[in-house]
């Protein structure tokens, strides 16, 4: 099993996060932004968190025009998996991997702090490890985590059971509470909390782990 | 040719720093304020040959997110 995690400048959860895969057992690669393609043989790619390209322009805007994300967005439209978290999920939308823009927070604030989860759905690679309805503490950290989505694409969203996680307690103004969303093939997840920085005993709480784990128990070669 | 485009939120999205700004301004006393939007202008100097629909590229591509934010050209 191998994922590979790209780096961009200004990214700083991309150690964290192939820990993460490396703990569940995947053999990770760190990818940089300027290459063209992705390593032969990547079960799936991690796009971390942080501030790539020092969030200019927009969160995500300048690290979507890179060279590695072309090769991204083919990934994915061959069906490969993906993860983006945080400013990997701003990443994601701005490439138009998944739908919708992360907005600035509605109280203007830079949030970081452990908030709920609600699962909503366990019918993903991601997400089986957990049980619809299971309620988890993932930190979040961010400025930029306001996810905006017009009626039609939220009804779309909802209707197809693309939510993975909501927040219950809304920290930042999203619409619907959302907090990660899922491709229409159900292969990319895009979340604005932090998984990884809750999958080891120091963390604080392993309420991530079920996350990797379950990852690697359907990309495990058969 | 320089070519002036501005960036603005679109109708119904959520502006929180427009609303901080009217805040402040009625905090301030000018109280016939009743909506403020924020929004960006960015300067382009284009060599000779670019066109409008160079422009118009761009924008589609990075200088805007449609999904959130509308934008206006302006070649001078």
């Amino acid at each position: 099993m191998r994922a590979a995690v790209i780096v961009f400048p200004g990214s700083n959860c991309d150690r964290d996060l192939a820990v993460a895969f490396e703990h569940a057992g995947f053999q990770v690669d760190m990818v940089w932004h300027k290459d063209a393609s992705l390593p032969d043989g990547v079960d799936i790619v991690g796009v971390p968190g942080g501030f790539s390209y020092g969030d200019y322009l927009r969160c995500g805007a300048i690290a979507a025009q890179s060279p590695i994300c072309k090769s991204l967005v083919e990934h994915t439209q061959r069906g490969g998996y993906a993860i983006g978290i945080c400013n990997g999920f701003q990443v994601l939308t701005e490439t138009g991997i998944l739908p919708g823009a992360l907005l600035r927070n509605a109280d203007l604030k830079y949030i970081c702090r452990t908030v709920g989860l609600k699962v909503e759905t366990s019918d993903s690679a991601f997400t089986q490890g957990y049980n619809a309805g299971d309620v988890i503490g993932i930190p979040i950290a961010h400025h930029d985590g306001n996810y905006f989505a017009d009626d039609e694409t939220l009804a779309e969203l909802k209707g197809e059971d693309r939510v993975a996680f909501s927040y219950t307690e809304n920290p930042n103004g999203s619409r619907g509470d959302i907090a990660g969303i899922l491709s229409p093939n159900r292969r990319v997840l895009g979340m604005m909390p932090h998984p990884e920085r809750a999958a080891d005993e120091g963390h604080g709480g392993t309420d991530g782990t079920a996350l990797f784990r379950a990852l690697s128990g359907v990309l495990a070669p058969a | 040719m320089k070519a002036r485009v501005h960036v603005m939120l679109k109708n119904g999205v959520l502006d929180p720093q427009g609303e901080a700004v009217r805040h402040a301004l009625g905090a301030m006393g000018f109280d016939k304020v009743e909506g403020v939007r924020q929004g960006k202008v960015i300067d382009l100097d284009l060599a000779d040959g670019a066109t409008e629909a160079d422009v118009t590229e761009m924008c589609e591509k990075l200088l805007a997110n449609t999904v959130i934010e509308r934008y206006e050209i302006e070649l001078g």
